[in-house]
């Protein structure tokens, strides 16, 4: 069933011409745009033409893919989301590996070309790929979302002041996953964002899940004894998590009943090893067991199966793709920061000069952190120390270090093929699931263990953006904070002007506050701190301004373009309360 | 006794120091139009009598208007402002250009020339009444800090300065935008709700040949400024979309100095500045002036007296026309000091239409934001606050917003207007502003058929609600002496009555039930929940054995109008319900579905037939989920006060608040049958009524349908227009709704007899108002209207004919 989205949109024998590549620019030796090479004109549809006209790409970025066949593939049937993440095609389309590394040298200088030719296209023929500013907006704000800490009397109590978030598919259906909760049994607001490689299955069952582990790691004994009760005897559960979601971030439905069992499983176990002497709770601790347990968790549903079908297939797509995690917890001045992967999360520091400075509270887990790589090496016997890491990856595969799923890392070969072989004939017939990494011999070699980092807030830390690396990879942090500090303080950062003593007519006054509201238009236009940063990461030119063309044509890419000029981007801008952080420090 | 006046700084500085100095008398409200004009005449004369130089200049001032609408609003201003003599006049964009050689008056399509209008120098005002009342022996005292304002018995003793003690009788607050925090200062709070917000206007240089100084001050709304000649060159300031509200937390020194010029701010200003005028571009800045203005939480400034403290005065929320008002909100706040009420009815002004509810300082803040930019908006029918909503709700606010109702406020209480039929959309708020007719009048429509031909049921939970009890006949003793008519009934009946004041008009009216011998229970509009509570307290003898109750808050009202009402209840109550049962004007507590103790009135508020059910807001939603099961095969539905009031103003029912203020009597509305003169003791009023009688009246509520009037493509009738009789202004509108039922527009207005030689007012008599051809002046237009004293009857009373049944009238609603 899920086939018809690629193949409505791709004749299959070219598609798995590209599949040895990986789609991921950055990620891979091989970038993107080699795909360009598959004559994808051929395809039956006219969906990639030159000749398309400008409006029906507009839509592009817009539609996901199940929506797409449903327009053109008249015979393909699609119906939820989630299963466009299909079958036979997922892992290749969404891979993150290049399983024969020679496939990317040899492709390489062909890029190059192929790069060079589409730029000049673009440049030859522009008018075809711009929108207008109300397009742009529509895209770029499409999954903008927005939470205000309700303040009562004038009086807010709670460090945050609200989150701004927005994600910008590159990959159709987006692999990226974000999250927000206010825990309700213990203080504190969770915000995480997700980056899902190999299909969005993992990523989706982390932004689901990772909360509830944290929340019930955090929850004293007593108020697990009382939920365990309730469930017991079949009275109503006390709330763990009051969601902040945008109508797009959907959960499953089918298997929340599982995750659910699996959940309650995990408190039991809390509660039964609690030793009785009611011992603060170490939130650090809390975030790296419930990492590890809801890891731990993906992987033994995978291996038990499930009796439905249904289910069955799902956990299996959960533990062989992959996601990586950054999740902040804040609570009052204390702000804890758990990573997992590449994603990161960096505090926007004001000066005393009223100008931004970026404060990283995460450190990437690839090939550029020497600790990690050092981390690897040490794991494994030395005599795979050339083969841990190669060409910047985990086993010349993986860019990320560490991330949920991925049991292709994790499991034993044995395990691997004993799943697989019992698995659904679906898991059966992918190419991707039944390849081992070469120089496999000492698994596992992943882990979803994060890095907990603690940051006390001062009054000068005026917001945390968390952000999966379709951001960093396009914006350096400077830049990024300083954006999103101009954003929130709004005008107020150009220097106010004066009169004071100087002629000035009221023309030129005029002219003056012309320039400077053009200046801010592009602020003016979003109410989201996150889409603005999405229009600059997005629509940024050489000079740091946003320009509308540039905006306008990566925005304008076809789906399967999109992923060649840059990543799922999804970001959270979390704003802080200087008054209220500051009264903390007053009191101590 | 003598006279002090404090100040908290030098005399005259903040806003009014900083103010721009125009004075204008084009308003919405006619009492503001006669401050206005008031004020205009004092300033006038107060250099002669002062000799202190004021800055006065008639320069007049003209109103933009840029689109037709703004166009319908200043014709409205102007038929009322004719009226009441201030000259003015609808004028075209050529003569606006001749009026004033710098305008672009490209885009405009008529504007509204008020000659008298005037400008002043606002300090130097300030300093000559100063001045003035110096000479007449008052005291002032610059740079003197209240601390609180001293209280005992609830009645005001003096004011604790930092400079010492000064003792009086009555203390007036105009401490501005301070005079929140001032009231909160006292022992026992005033709550004055206000809050500031940064207001900014520019000064320029004079040009090269100044402007003349009697060049005229323009106001262009729809661009959101003001222009006026200032020393040769110009003063101009707006009330911009965004406003800054500052002050929230109160005096903070911070702010005051932060108070800075925010040219960044004042840019969309500035650029519908150069629009009206381009050719101030070669004009230099002198500089952007940024003083905070006050605003309140609807538009209209505050005065009167505390409802808790006696000879405690407020005057303060100017809403930035406190130049133009100063003058007569002083002269009527003086009358009420010495006299005990001003002359002119400023109930629209009175502290008392807010309470201690409107003075969050988070709703003040949020409500600010959107009155200022509403200085300068069209003003329509009908519209409601966006901001500040949702603090008062009936518990069966989801229930009846789940099923499409629209919401109004009123007093902080969400009412419904109208209930939206699933399949039908509205148009959006801004798109929905009209003065022609409004989108929901079909919706109205089929709600109003449905009173009168089934049954609908109306939420009415906001009624203010009083219980008053006593172990005696104090109850009794004293009701009979607040109200005008006889409440000595038996037990179970409900009164209509008026609570008077010593010249007999309506402090409020209200429906009394006597529950027993000793106990009343008290229902009246939802805003007199301040006013009514302060004036019973005013004049019930402190004794415990008298207990005054606001029960506002415990019952649920519905109001069940139509003539299926009766099988409804009856079915629910298993007691008949039919007339010679439950008469009309009748209170029984009896029981509603399971829930007992339901108060059920025989009336309707309306004139139809129906009950009002006052239900202790637990069982609420039992009654109200009853009522529309056992309704739904007598086609029950939602209702709204749109309904409502198109029914009672078609039934000639007068509204306090609306209809009735403390200036008309009974007998001025026709409601002698209110009124017991002989019910054998005084009551307040009692006096001025009985000369009344003897002398006639000097106006009479009369309601008018308006014949020559297209529903469709005519200008609707709102409230304020002038009546015309034989020609001759005769008085203005106070309602107006279309009558479904007569199939025309209904007014309720007051008709004078003025002498056409002298002006003075005459007595008006049943003869003269028959006698009469009637046009009624909606916005410069004038519409036949015929004059009626008593309400039509089911004369005109529409009857489905058979062919018009179909079948969607058998379906359930």
């Amino acid at each position: 069933m899920g086939r018809c989205c690629c193949r409505c949109c791709c004749p299959r024998g070219l598609w798995m011409l590209s599949a040895p590549c990986c789609d991921d620019r950055r990620m891979c030796v091989c970038p993107g745009p080699r795909r360009i090479g598959i004559p994808v004109r051929s395809s039956s549809l006219p969906l990639f033409s030159d000749a398309m006209p400008a409006p029906t790409q507009l839509f592009f970025p817009l539609i996901r893919n199940c929506e797409l066949s449903r327009i053109y593939g008249t015979a393909c049937y699609c119906h939820h989301k989630h299963l466009c993440c299909s079958p036979p095609y997922i892992p290749q389309s969404r891979l993150r590996y290049t399983p024969h590394p020679t496939y990317a040298t040899f492709y390489r200088p062909k890029e190059s070309w192929w790069q060079y030719t589409q730029g000049r296209r673009y440049a030859s023929t522009p008018q075809k790929f711009y929108l207008t500013p109300p397009q742009v907006n529509s895209i770029l704000k499409a999954n903008e979302y927005s939470f205000k800490v309700p303040e009562f009397d004038g009086k807010n109590v709670s460090s945050v002041l609200g989150f701004d978030s927005n994600q910008l598919p590159a990959n159709a259906p987006i692999e990226d996953r974000r999250s927000a909760a206010t825990c309700l049994q213990t203080r504190g607001m969770l915000l995480g964002v997700f980056d899902g490689h190999a299909g969005c299955a993992c990523s989706q069952a982390v932004s689901e899940r990772l909360f509830y582990y944290i929340a019930v790691s955090l929850l004293p004994h007593e108020t697990l004894l009382e939920i365990e009760n309730a469930v017991e005897s079949g009275r109503a559960l006390l709330p763990i998590l009051q969601w902040h979601k945008h109508p797009n971030d959907y959960f499953s439905k089918e298997a929340s009943k599982l995750y659910f069992n699996s959940l309650r499983t995990y408190w039991q176990e809390l509660i039964d090893l609690n030793t009785g002497e009611s011992t603060e709770i170490d939130v650090k601790e809390a975030l790296i067991n419930a990492f590890k347990r809801l890891d731990n968790d993906i992987s033994l549903e995978a291996q038990v199966g499930d009796p439905n079908s249904f289910l069955n297939y799902l956990v299996l797509r959960v533990a062989f793709s992959g996601a990586t995690a950054c999740v902040a917890h804040v609570d009052g001045v204390d702000l804890h920061v758990a990573n997992t992967g590449d994603s990161r999360a960096m505090l926007g520091v004001q000066e005393e000069d009223g100008s931004w400075s970026a404060v990283t509270l995460s450190n990437d887990h690839n090939a550029q952190n020497e600790r990690e790589v050092e981390r690897l090496k040490l794991e494994h016997p030395k005599n795979e120390a050339k083969s841990v890491v190669k060409q910047d990856r985990l086993l010349g595969l993986l860019m990320p270090f560490r991330a949920f799923g991925d049991v292709k890392f994790k499991w034993s070969i044995d395990l691997q093929k004993r799943v697989i072989e019992s698995g659904p004939d679906q898991l059966n017939d992918n190419e991707y699931t039944k390849f081992i990494p070469p120089n496999y011999y000492t698994p596992p070699y992943l882990t979803a263990e994060p890095e907990v980092t603690y940051h006390r807030l001062r009054p000068q830390d005026k917001f945390l953006v968390l952000a999966t690396d379709g951001l960093w990879e396009t914006m350096h942090r400077q830049d990024v904070v300083r954006i999103v500090g101009e954003y929130l303080t709004g005008m107020h950062h150009q220097q106010p002007i004066a009169v004071g003593g100087y002629k000035v007519t009221l023309g030129q006054m005029h002219g003056l506050l012309t320039e400077r509201r053009a200046k801010m238009s592009s602020v003016f236009e979003d109410q989201n701190a996150a889409t603005h940063l999405i229009r600059h990461a997005v629509g940024n030119n050489e000079f740091g301004a946003v320009d509308h063309e540039r905006l306008s044509k990566m925005l304008s890419l076809p789906e399967e373009l999109a992923r060649m000029y840059r990543d799922d981007i999804t970001i959270t801008v979390v704003q802080f309360n200087s008054h209220v952080v500051g009264a903390y420090q007053n009191q101590e | 006794m003598a006279e002090v006046v404090l100040s908290q700084k030098r005399l005259a500085a903040g806003s009014t120091r900083f103010c721009a100095g125009i004075l204008s008398t084009a308003r919405h409200l006619t009492v503001e139009q006669k401050m206005a004009d008031y004020s205009n005449k004092l300033y006038h004369q107060l250099e002669q009598e002062t000799g202190i130089h004021t800055g006065y200049i008639r320069t007049g001032s003209i109103f933009l208007a840029q689109t037709q609408d703004r166009l319908i609003s200043l014709k409205r201003i102007n038929s009322r402002l004719n009226v009441i003599g201030i000259p003015s006049e609808i004028i075209s964009p050529k003569k606006v250009a001749e009026l004033h050689p710098l305008l672009n008056v490209h885009d405009l399509v008529g504007a509204m020339h008020v000659p008298e209008d005037a400008v002043v120098s606002s300090a130097d005002v300030a300093l000559a009444l100063a001045s003035a009342a110096s000479q007449n022996g008052v005291q002032i005292y610059d740079r003197t800090s209240i601390l609180h304002v001293m209280v005992r018995k609830g009645q005001v003793t003096g004011v604790e300065t930092d400079k010492g003690q000064i003792q009086c009788h009555y203390f007036v607050n105009c401490a501005g935008q301070w005079a929140y925090e001032l009231g909160l200062s006292n022992e026992e709070p005033v709550s004055i709700p206000l809050h500031a917000c940064e207001h900014f206007y520019l000064l320029t240089r004079p040009w090269e040949t100044p402007l003349q100084s009697n060049t005229p001050t323009i106001v262009d709304a729809d661009g959101r400024i003001y222009i006026r000649n200032w020393q040769g060159g110009i003063l101009s300031g707006g009330f911009e979309k965004n406003p800054k509200p500052i002050f929230t937390e109160g005096k903070n020194q911070l702010e005051i100095q932060n108070l800075q010029e925010d040219w960044d701010h004042f840019e969309p200003l500035l650029s519908s500045l150069l629009r009206r005028m381009p050719e101030l571009e070669t004009l230099e800045i002198m500089k952007l002036v940024n003083c905070p203005e006050t605003f309140t939480p609807d538009m209209r400034c505050i005065m009167g007296e505390s409802p808790s403290v006696r000879g405690y005065f407020v005057l303060a929320g100017m809403n930035s026309a406190g130049l133009s008002f100063g003058g007569g909100a002083g002269r009527y706040l003086a009358e009420w000091m010495v006299h005990g009420y001003p002359s002119e009815s400023v109930w629209e002004l009175d502290l008392k239409r807010f309470g201690a509810l409107q003075s969050s300082r988070t709703f003040l803040r949020h409500r600010v934001m959107e009155v200022m930019p509403l200085l300068y908006d069209l003003k329509v029918p009908r519209w409601d606050f966006q901001t500040g909503r949702q603090l008062r709700t009936s518990p069966l606010y989801d229930r009846l917003d789940a099923q499409g109702a629209r919401w109004m406020e009123k007093h902080g209480f969400e009412r419904p207007k109208y209930f939206v039929p699933p399949d039908k959309d509205l148009l959006a708020l801004e798109q929905s502003k009209t003065f022609y007719k409004p989108d929901w009048f079909e919706i109205v429509e089929s709600e109003v058929k449905c009173c009168k031909e089934a049954v609908c049921v109306i939420d009415m939970s906001s009624f203010t609600k009083f219980e008053i009890t006593s172990t005696g006949d104090q109850a009794l003793e004293i009701l009979q002496y607040l109200f005008s008519n006889d409440l000595d009934v038996p037990v179970g009946h409900i009164v209509h009555t008026g609570m008077l004041n010593e010249g007999g008009g309506y402090e409020n009216d209200c429906s009394i039930a006597r529950l027993s011998k000793r106990s009343f229970f008290m229902i009246s509009p939802t805003d007199q929940q301040v006013h009514c509570w302060a004036w019973l307290k005013k004049y019930m003898p402190e004794d415990s054995n008298l207990i005054l109750e606001d029960v506002t808050w415990k019952y649920t009202a519905l109001n069940l109008i139509g003539p299926r009402a009766v099988d409804v209840l009856s079915e629910l109550s298993y007691a008949p319900m039919t007339p010679d049962h439950f008469p009309s004007l009748f209170c029984k507590e009896m029981s509603v579905g399971y829930a007992n103790g339901i108060r059920v009135m025989s009336m309707t508020h309306t004139g139809e037939p129906g009950f009002m059910l006052y239900i202790p807001i637990e069982y609420a939603l039992h009654v109200y989920n009853e009522v529309m099961s056992v309704g739904q095969k007598y086609g029950i539905r939602n209702a709204g006060y749109y309904a409502l009031r198109s029914l009672r103003i078609e039934k000639f029912f007068a509204f306090w608040g609306q209809d009735l203020n403390t200036l008309t009597t009974p007998l001025e509305c026709g409601r002698e049958s209110r009124v017991k003169l002989d019910k054998g003791m005084d009551f307040i009023g009692r006096d001025a009524l009985l000369q009344q009688k003897q002398n006639g009246v000097y106006k009479r509520l009369t309601m008018f349908i308006l014949d020559d009037h297209d529903t469709d493509l005519d200008l609707w009738p709102w409230w304020g227009e002038p009546i015309y009789r034989n020609g001759q202004y005769v008085g203005k509108t106070t309602s107006s709704a279309y009558g479904y039922t007569l199939e025309r527009h209904v007014c309720l207005g007051f008709v004078h007899n003025f002498s056409e030689d002298t002006g003075e007012e005459q007595v008006v008599t049943a003869d003269f108002i028959n006698r009469g051809e009637y046009e009624i002046d909606i916005a410069g237009q004038r519409f036949q209207a015929k004059a009626k004293l008593y309400p039509v009857t089911s004369l005109f009373t529409h009857k489905r004919r058979k062919d018009d049944v179909e079948l969607s009238d058998l379906h359930g609603k």
